[in-house]
Formats: C-alpha cells, sequence, structure tokens
C-alpha cells in the first residue's frame, strides 16, 4: 500500500486553509519554554496552550469553535515567525489579530488592557484591575489571567502580587519567570 | 455518536482512502483525487449531524470522484481499465428507494450498485469484510425489489 506522502498531506492541509474552509486551523510550535500548541480563526489567534496533548486540545477547540478543525501549518506561520523572533529578543511587541470573540466581556476588556502592558515591566493584578475600569476585582482579574487563552501574546506573565512575588502562572512558574527574564524585567 | 473534529476523520481515513484512489486511478490521478476527496468533505462537514457511518461516507465521495476522473479524457494510456458501470441504470431505477434502507445496507447498495466498488472495497468501507458486504449488499436489493413491487 502506498502510503500518503507528506507532500500531498501538506498540499491537501495548505489547501484547505487557503480555501477558508477551516473553523480552526493549529500547530505545534517549538519554543524554548517548550513545544507550543498554537491555533487560530480566520479571526485571528485563539489558542496558545503549554503542554497540550493535541487531541484533547482538538477536541477543545472543536467544541469552542466549530468541527472543522486540522492542523494546518500555513495559518500559524505569522504567529510562529514573531515567536521565534520574540524568543530571540528581537521582538517586543506581537502583531498578530486575536479573536476573542468567545470570551465574557469582563474577561475581554481585561485581556485587551494586558495587551498594553509593555515588554519589559511588569504590573499587580489590582493595577490590572483598575485599567480595566474594575479596581476592586484584582482577584477576578487573576482568574481571568489563569485562564488567558492566548499566553505569551497576551502578557500574563507581567502580571504579578502586590507584594512583589510572581505569584502564579498556568503554564508553571518557571516559564513565568523564564519570560521575565528575557525581557529583562527579572534579574 | 458526536462529530469528531475534522483532523481526526482525516487522520482515521486519509490512508485506507487514498490507497483506494490509487487502486482505481492510478498514483499520479489519485493525488489530485484525494485533495478533492478531503476538500469536499471538508465542505459537506459542518452539514453532518452525527458522526456515524463516516468511513462509509468517506468511501463514498471518493468513488464519486474516481468515476467523475475516470470520465476525463484519459492523458495516460497506462491507467488502469475503466470498471464496468453496467450496473448503474438498473440501480438508477431504485436509487430513490434506497433512502429507506437502513444505514448498512444502503451503503452497500450505493457502494455496489452507484459507484461500482468491489465487495471488498465495500467491506473495508463498512468496516466488516466482503462477505458481509455482499449479504448486505443482497439483503438492500432484496428489500428494495419488494419495495418496487408495491
Amino acid at each position: 500500500m502506498t502510503p500518503v506522502s507528506a507532500e500531498l498531506d501538506r498540499r491537501f492541509r495548505d489547501a484547505a486553509a487557503t480555501e477558508h474552509l477551516l473553523d480552526v486551523a493549529y500547530d505545534l510550535v517549538d519554543t524554548p519554554v517548550g513545544l507550543l500548541l498554537v491555533a487560530a480563526t480566520e479571526r485571528g489567534l485563539c489558542r496558545i496552550a503549554y503542554d497540550a496533548e493535541p487531541e484533547q486540545e482538538v477536541e477543545r477547540l472543536a467544541h469552542a469553535f466549530g468541527v472543522r478543525v486540522l492542523r494546518s501549518a500555513r495559518p500559524i506561520d505569522p504567529a510562529r515567525r514573531q515567536l521565534d523572533e520574540y524568543f530571540a529578543g528581537g521582538r517586543q511587541h506581537f502583531d498578530l489579530a486575536v479573536d476573542l470573540a468567545l470570551q465574557a466581556d469582563f474577561n475581554r476588556r481585561v485581556l485587551r488592557e494586558l495587551a498594553r502592558v509593555p515588554y519589559g515591566e511588569v504590573v499587580t493584578y489590582g493595577e490590572l484591575a483598575a485599567r480595566a475600569a474594575r479596581p476592586r476585582a484584582a482577584r477576578a482579574v487573576g482568574t481571568v489571567m489563569n485562564r488567558n487563552p492566548l499566553p505569551i501574546v497576551l502578557p500574563c506573565h507581567r502580571v504579578i502580587g502586590a507584594n512583589g512575588k510572581l505569584v502564579g502562572y498556568a503554564g508553571g512558574l518557571e516559564r513565568k519567570e523564564s519570560l521575565l527574564r528575557l525581557e529583562g524585567a527579572l534579574l | 455518536m458526536t462529530l469528531p473534529p475534522f483532523e481526526r476523520f482525516y487522520d482515521e481515513h486519509k490512508e485506507e482512502i487514498y490507497a483506494f484512489l490509487v487502486r482505481r486511478l492510478g498514483r499520479e490521478r489519485a493525488e489530485d483525487a484525494f485533495q478533492e476527496t478531503f476538500l469536499r468533505a471538508l465542505r459537506a462537514y459542518p452539514k453532518l449531524r452525527h458522526g456515524e457511518h463516516l468511513r462509509a461516507w468517506a468511501y463514498t465521495i471518493a468513488s464519486r470522484i474516481a468515476i467523475d476522473e475516470h470520465r476525463r479524457p484519459r492523458a495516460d494510456a497506462d491507467l488502469p481499465e475503466l470498471a464496468s458501470l453496467d450496473g448503474r441504470p438498473a440501480f438508477a431505477q431504485l436509487e430513490h428507494l434506497a433512502d429507506e434502507l437502513p444505514p448498512t445496507e444502503r451503503a452497500a447498495v450505493v457502494l455496489r450498485y452507484g459507484y461500482d466498488l468491489d465487495y471488498a472495497d465495500i467491506g473495508a468501507a463498512l468496516g466488516s469484510n466482503a462477505t458481509a458486504a455482499r449479504q448486505a449488499a443482497s439483503a438492500g436489493i432484496r428489500r428494495l425489489r419488494r419495495k418496487e413491487r408495491r
């Protein structure tokens, strides 16, 4: 039996994206903080997952965005390139469309504010809550950070406790530390 | 059974569908037919109401595309011979009734008489074997004949 060649497989996956037939395209991206599963809809980036079990993550994406989920490298290429540049120290700002359509209003507002926290700086949960016009919602902001669908690109690693401690990170504190160190916010 | 993400459907069926198309069309034409099969499946996928008989569904699309490919002028004289489509006119008279058959019989009848698959391919499509496929097709045909007489 002749197996499907890598070339034929890639051609189909490219064509599916080029013809706009996908609800979600995803691919795996290798970075210094591990293998990331990066997914995008036609509107923009919708998921970056650390330590993803691809099969489970694909089920989750299908449930949230629609069943036409397919691994396809091409739609993820811009994100892959910018992540490479970021980890090489040559990029301080991501220029990528994001799809936050499924986020609740409050979460979306907080995530939009989060996107404005500059490279190499940190804010506290309380400050970020204040910027999102909910000064008393520090704890709720913590929950939004914990469920951030797009870590790294939406920089929840730049949000720390009022006492200066790193507090927590859905991808693990080690990663939070290494991202802040990369940006020069930690020595 | 809920519809799986397309990635899983594609991953589970791509090899056997490709092998089927290579047998029908030769390797060169099979590549285009393969891409067309899964693009067509992708277009129709969100309209499916459940995840049953996906394999038979994939074979149905691939068979249809293989037949269309056969009808196109041949660029390469070494391609396999066009399979006989003698069963088709008879089937056309029964086709409108096939929708009422139980799913396995219907798939077997459509793939045998509508798309001229052999029983080994139909067995593969239905997740059984050639003997079971032959039995399902003849049970389906008997049922259709009874309906036609009514």
